[in-house]
């Protein structure tokens, strides 16, 4: 295998009296989209920024294709192309000329010039918007122009925090589709996500982090398979009187079942993490019966990375972290 | 990896020199924004205290009043020069400038210019506005050329501070407090629109420690009297040790925020 692009070593990083990251490793390899997934707080951000050469480490050490972020900043970054998660368009600024001034700022050469800009604005789907002000583009077409500003020189890594954050459903699609289309040309993806969907559709490996520290590192499928737990979700029926006690009446119920884990309540929703056993949904059921709860659905799925954050951190996804790094 | 040039010092300011300028054609509103208190005192505050400033000084308060003007309209323009970056560092577009491969002073130089080419644009427009009015230039054509140099020299000083505060600042409203707290109070701590030695002790003091009333005394020479080296040279050296204290700094401040 070839040597990874980015590598990561024991690295540590505190704000005043909050530690961001607490000693993280990881590597990511060519060809691949790499994911960092992880709550808000987690030290998502504060990675990818010591990887643009932002924020120094206080501890561990960063190289990117090869180079040290403390040594040869300058190399990283003529290797990189960063694309923040808060939009960065000039509304004064047409798209091209967005596009003209990175190209100016990363001294492509007069005869590549057109082609690039052209083709840039072409992978995000901006050609025919090229001459209107930022201003005047919607929050997804200038989210499409900060993405293209950012593959313009082609990187041999690219660092996307958050891209599809705030964006509607359509945007969304373009951008992953953007980002599956720059793998296809060889380009590292590295990514930070708060989006479990987000990760498991584009990445092809995703670490998982939590409070400054890697919780699990894996393929999504194979984080998933090694759980070895099912997720079973049920429904209250609006029959039911006493909705909380009916709620906590089916949890322990379902507690004494010897194939159930752990049972967590997600809203309307009792979500029960069960051993794949294929017993398991009669169990369920029956249990239900027994403590007079009516059912109103029952499901049972395959564990997402939800149920992997779930296992390893040991609290739900939605539960923020305490800071905000 | 390819060598850094010269050259690529001089493409990524001019990139960065070509942003700054679309902003300034595009958004005109934030000239007449600057150019609003110096039109004030020319038309209304000229007019007004003409008759009464005749007897007084003994000439055309227009005239006199006109190094004042342009000096308020230099320090409020380079005073403001700063906020386009701390809006850049409010919105991540500086963080994000940060990951490319250029010179950190192409940031600031880029902007430095802009500020006060924009300045010697506004300062024109004010010249040629007070001589439609009627004022008289003792210097002539050479003199108009020499007034500007005096915006400039006012202006490097301020827009060093102006680009230090737009680090020091964490969002633009209080900037803009300070610009508006500075701008004109200081005009009228200075020799804008009486002379020095009708000020009271305390505002005197404050005027002696003003770079404005230096360019405003240089000026007042240049239209009123003519070319008088003496005071010309003084003023100007008063002036360039100014920009030069600031301009170092400015310097050190911003190469550590842009480190």
């Amino acid at each position: 295998m070839a040597s990874p692009v980015v590598r990561i070593d024991g690295l540590k990083k505190s704000y005043a009296d909050i530690v961001a990251l607490d000693g993280i490793s990881l590597e990511a390899a060519a060809g691949k989209i790499f994911g960092l997934l992880g709550p808000n707080g987690a030290g998502k951000t504060t990675t990818v920024k010591i990887l643009a050469t932002l924020t120094r480490p206080d501890a561990g050490s960063v190289e990117v294709v090869g180079y040290d972020i403390i040594k040869d900043p300058a190399k990283v970054r003529g290797s990189i192309g960063y694309v923040p998660q808060e939009i960065t368009a000039d509304p004064y600024l047409t798209a091209r000329e967005h596009l003209e001034f990175y190209a100016s700022l990363y001294h492509l050469p007069a005869d590549l010039r057109k082609s690039r800009i052209e083709e840039a604005l072409a992978l995000v789907g901006l050609a025919g918007q090229e001459d209107r002000r930022a201003r005047r583009l919607s929050g997804g077409t200038k989210k499409k122009l900060d993405l293209a500003c950012g593959l313009l020189h082609r990187p041999a890594v690219i660092l996307l925090d958050e891209p599809s954050l705030g964006l509607d459903v359509q945007v969304r699609r373009d951008v992953w589709n953007y980002i599956l289309g720059l793998k296809e040309q060889g380009t590292v993806v590295f990514l930070c996500t708060n989006y479990m969907d987000e990760a498991e559709r584009l990445c092809d490996e995703v670490a998982i982090i939590d409070r400054g520290k890697i919780v699990a590192r894996g393929a999504p499928e194979e984080l998933k398979g090694r759980l070895n737990r099912d997720v079973i979700s049920v429904e209250l029926a609006d029959s039911n009187h006493h909705r909380d006690a009916s709620f906590a009446n089916l949890e322990r119920a379902v507690s004494r079942l010897p194939v159930v884990r752990q049972s967590l309540r997600d809203g309307a929703k009792l979500k029960i993490y069960v051993e794949g056993h294929e017993a398991a949904l009669a169990n369920v059921l029956e249990a239900a019966a027994a403590a007079g709860v009516s059912l109103r659905s029952i499901n049972y799925t395959r564990p997402g990375l939800d149920e992997v954050f779930l296992h390893y951190a040991g609290r739900a996804f939605s539960d923020e972290a305490p800071n905000g790094a | 990896m390819r060598r850094r040039t010269v050259r690529d010092f001089i493409e990524e300011t001019r990139a960065q020199f070509t942003r700054w300028m679309l902003h300034l054609k595009r958004e005109p509103f934030s000239l007449a924004f600057n150019l609003l208190n110096p039109l004030i005192l020319l038309v209304f505050m000229g007019g007004a205290f003409q008759g009464l400033a005749r007897n007084a000084l003994g000439g055309d308060y227009r005239g006199y009043l006109l190094p004042g003007i342009l000096a308020l309209t230099a320090f409020g323009n380079s005073m403001a020069g700063g906020i386009p970056l701390l809006f850049d560092r409010e919105n991540g577009s500086l963080t994000r400038l940060m990951t490319a491969p250029i010179s950190r002073p192409s940031i600031i130089l880029s902007r430095f210019l802009a500020v006060n080419l924009s300045t010697t644009l506004q300062c024109l427009l004010i010249l040629v506005l007070g001589m439609a009015f009627g004022v008289r230039i003792a210097t002539g054509v050479g003199g108009v050329a020499a007034l500007l140099a005096f915006g400039l020299l006012l202006g490097f000083g301020v827009t060093a501070i102006s680009l230090m505060l737009a680090f020091r600042f964490e969002n633009h409203g209080d900037f803009f407090a300070v610009i508006g707290l500075t701008s004109l109070p200081l005009t009228f701590l200075s020799s804008a629109f009486v002379p020095l030695d009708h000020l009271p002790g305390w505002m005197r003091a404050v005027a002696l420690a003003n770079p404005m009333t230096y360019a405003i005394d240089a000026m007042r020479t240049l239209i009123l009297s003519g070319w008088n080296p003496r005071p010309l040279a003084f003023m100007a050296a008063v002036l360039l040790a100014f920009d030069a204290v600031m301009l170092w700094l400015g310097s050190r401040v911003l190469a550590r925020h842009l480190a």
